[in-house]
């Protein structure tokens, strides 16, 4: 296995991830879309710390981006919940409001 | 020194400038200022003057030059110089100012301008001073047409009177004839000195930095002014009518001063005089002073005699300048300001107590002036007619008077010129003639005035004598003409010898290769041709006064027979030898008549055609270009188009701003593609 087969995969998330982004209505859909980018920008810090040096510092970013992803979803769907209160719906073109 | 000289200058202007602005509201309408700057410059003149008698320096002379300004490499330098005729003409100006401002509160008393008057009267001061202080010709400029104005001023002073204003407008039109040429002549000597001073001026001639030709041309233009200012023939016509003004400014300024300045600029320039132009000088003044003297003759308003006897006098000056005996005539000058101011201001209370007779007995019509209303006045103003009467001596030419010294010391210098350059005969006879009819028509006017039947009973028992403020002036005036104050301390009557020829001396000429007499070789001549002078003039005053009283006192001879007889000849004097008119015919009316084509041409062929053509021109091209290039490209294309280009791409790109972030997201992703793209390539 070489490096390209990860980066390939990677990019495949990454892509996956940016479309629903930029496709879905649904809030939670785009959150996990998120998560699809993060996790293949883990995949790429990895893949390069075992390819170029063998320090560990790239495991360690993809801690934090894990941990950071984690404390991001919490909060983004809390987020959401209220948005679901407050317009109940939880299509984020419909909360285009600041307040009602 | 010249501290005094500043003072002199100044005071009249400031007691000019308070009058002209809050001289009404000033106690006594103000006149004690201005009375009171004249009288304070009369005793500076007066101290002058002693101290001149006790240095009695005939070469005695001060000068302080400041510069005015620099202008590249030229210093423009004007000044101030002191010499003892300055002194003298100070002092004869200061008195008779100050005497006619006295004269003047009565004179002038019900008059509503009062005020204004004596602002007028005290820039006049200002002005004269000025020309006498001046040491360039610069300078003498500037206050010569000073002086022009404010004879314009108070000959027009009582302008709701239409002659006066006329009369104002005739002496400031034929002054600035003579002064153009005045003002050519200071350029040429200043285009090749390159400076306005009568120093550098006598320096520059004497070095002969001009050729003969040059000097005599820029100084008969000088002097061109000088004919202007002083009534010369044939611009003396302004004089008589400026007798519009009040009597007092006739005494002042058209007798004693103003009118003086000409031949006191003439004074100041003789010495670069080239012989030419003495000679036409010496004519000039001939012919004017015998031709005034007729026309005197036969007038019969008391000022207009006065006035062509002032004119006659100045062309005796001017005589005297030409035929080199110009300190004689400086003499005559002073004395004649002295007993010519004094004869005006008598015929002035005259013509006051007939024109208030003829105001109590509801008479407007009747004029005031005319000798032939008066008569008999003798008894009913003895001072106005002792006065006269002495000073009208003087004028004549009769022994133990200033008058008689200084005609006699002009006729013999004259006469001297004559016996040297026998075919200049003509300036004798004239000379002599003058002085013939000078006598005749001075006894006229006294006899028709004073002596004889009054005219009428009612207004000659209205008639009053002047109050003090009028009889003061004309008593000092004409004791001034006793020929004693002018000799001090030479006791004979008819010698002119004493302080005055003492402290007047004349300079030599500087015109290089001069060939008339010296100053020196004159007074030679004058004192072997003194004795023949004074006989003759005294036979010509006698044989004018005889025939004034054969034919005006005892009538004998009757004056309708002459007239009847030489009917030609008064009717040439009476109408001033039509010199008016001849101007007016030939050189006004056609002056007007061509101005009247130019006119023509200039409405209707260059108004019409050019200004108006390039008119149309412009509108039709502007119209063009309005239509075809502002409206048609500029409007609708560049400035419409960018309008419709904003419109449109706002249009378009306003869609692009959704307010939904994933559309934008979309944009920032082909963005970086496109970055990506263009990164490749």
């Amino acid at each position: 296995m070489d490096l390209n087969s990860y980066l390939i995969i990677s990019a495949i998330l990454f892509s996956l991830g940016l479309f629903g982004v930029i496709t879905r209505r649904n809030g939670v859909a785009v959150l996990m879309s998120i998560e699809l980018i993060l996790n293949a920008a883990n995949i790429n810090f990895i893949a390069f710390s075992r390819y170029s040096g063998m320090d560990f510092s790239g495991h360690i970013f993809s801690l934090f981006v894990i941990i950071l992803a984690a404390a991001e979803a919490a909060v983004a769907l809390a987020i959401i919940l209220n948005i679901f209160n407050n317009f109940g719906s939880i299509n984020i073109d419909d909360a285009n409001k600041m307040s009602q | 020194m010249i501290n005094y000289g500043i003072a002199i200058l100044l005071l009249p202007l400031l007691s000019f400038i308070i009058m002209i602005f809050v001289g009404k509201k000033l106690p006594n309408r103000g006149d004690w200022l201005s009375i009171g700057s004249v009288a304070i410059t009369f005793c500076l003149s007066l101290s002058l003057f002693i101290m001149m008698l006790f240095k009695y320096d005939p070469y005695f002379k001060v000068e302080k030059i400041w510069t005015w300004f620099n202008l590249g490499t030229l210093d423009l330098k004007i000044g101030i110089l002191i010499d003892n005729i300055t002194i003298i003409m100070l002092l004869v100006v200061s008195l008779v100012s100050t005497l006619v401002h006295i004269y003047s509160t009565s004179y002038m008393k019900e008059d509503s301008r009062y005020s204004r008057y004596f602002a007028f009267l005290s820039l006049f001061t200002f002005s004269m001073n000025g020309i006498i202080l001046s040491n360039n010709l610069l300078g003498i400029y500037i206050f010569w047409e000073l002086v022009g104005l404010s004879s314009y001023l108070l000959i027009g002073f009582w302008f709701e009177k239409e002659s006066a204003a006329n009369a104002s407008k005739k002496a400031f039109l034929v002054n600035r004839v003579g002064d153009i040429g005045m003002f050519i002549g200071i350029m040429l000597f200043f285009s090749s000195i390159g400076s306005f001073l009568f120093k550098d001026l006598y320096l520059g001639v004497s070095q002969g930095m001009f050729s003969v030709d040059t000097l005599t041309i820029a100084g008969l233009c000088l002097f061109a002014g000088a004919v202007g200012k002083s009534a010369q023939f044939p611009l003396h016509i302004w004089l008589p009518d400026a007798m519009e003004g009040p009597t007092p400014v006739s005494a002042l300024i058209h007798a004693a001063t103003m009118v003086a300045a000409g031949v006191y600029l003439a004074f100041r320039l003789f010495p670069i005089f080239t012989p030419q132009a003495l000679t036409i000088i010496a004519y000039i003044g001939a012919i004017t002073a015998v031709f005034a003297a007729i026309i005197a003759i036969t007038q019969n308003d008391i000022k207009k005699v006065l006035a062509y006897s002032t004119v006659s006098q100045l062309g005796y000056m001017i005589l005297a300048v030409g035929v080199g005996a110009y300190t004689y005539g400086f003499f005559h000058l002073v004395t004649h300001a002295a007993f010519k101011a004094g004869l005006f201001l008598c015929s002035g209370s005259v013509i006051h107590a007939m024109h208030h007779a003829y105001h109590k007995l509801d008479d407007h019509k009747s004029d005031a002036q005319d000798m032939r209303n008066m008569g008999g006045l003798k008894d009913k103003m003895p001072v106005t007619f002792y006065s006269m009467l002495f000073c009208t001596i003087a004028l004549s030419g009769i022994p133990f008077t200033s008058g008689f010294l200084s005609k006699d010391a002009v006729l013999a210098g004259t006469l001297a010129f004559s016996s040297q350059y026998p075919n200049h005969f003509l300036l004798s006879l004239f000379g002599f003639s003058a002085a013939l009819f000078t006598a005749f028509y001075m006894f006229r006017l006294i006899f028709l005035t004073f002596y004889g039947k009054p005219n009428s009973k009612k207004v000659f028992d209205n008639i009053h004598e002047s109050p003090i403020q009028m009889t003061t002036p004309l008593i000092i005036l004409s004791s001034l003409s006793f020929f004693l104050f002018f000799t001090f301390p030479n006791f004979n009557p008819l010698s002119y010898d004493g302080w005055f020829m003492t402290l007047v001396k004349s300079k030599d000429s500087l015109v290089p290769g001069y060939l008339n007499p010296t100053a020196y070789q004159i007074k030679e001549e004058i004192g072997q041709a003194h004795n023949l002078a004074l006989f003759l003039s005294l036979s010509v005053a006698a044989l004018g006064i005889g025939f004034a009283f054969l034919i005006y006192y005892s009538k004998l001879i009757s004056a309708d027979s002459i007239y009847r007889r030489l009917k030609v000849l008064h009717n040439l004097s009476f109408n001033k030898f039509f010199i008016d008119e001849i101007l007016k015919k030939y050189l006004i009316d056609p002056f007007l008549k061509i101005s009247k084509y130019i006119a023509i041409f200039d409405w209707d062929v260059y108004d019409k055609y050019f200004i108006n053509g390039f008119g149309r021109i412009t509108e039709n091209f502007s119209k063009t270009v309005g239509n075809l290039w502002d409206y048609k490209f500029l409007d609708q294309k560049i400035i419409d188009g960018f309008g419709r280009i904003t419109k449109f791409s706002g249009s378009k790109l306003r869609l692009i701003q959704s307010g939904k972030i994933q559309n934008y997201l979309i944009l920032v992703l082909v963005g970086i593609i496109i970055l990506y793209v263009f990164q490749a390539i």
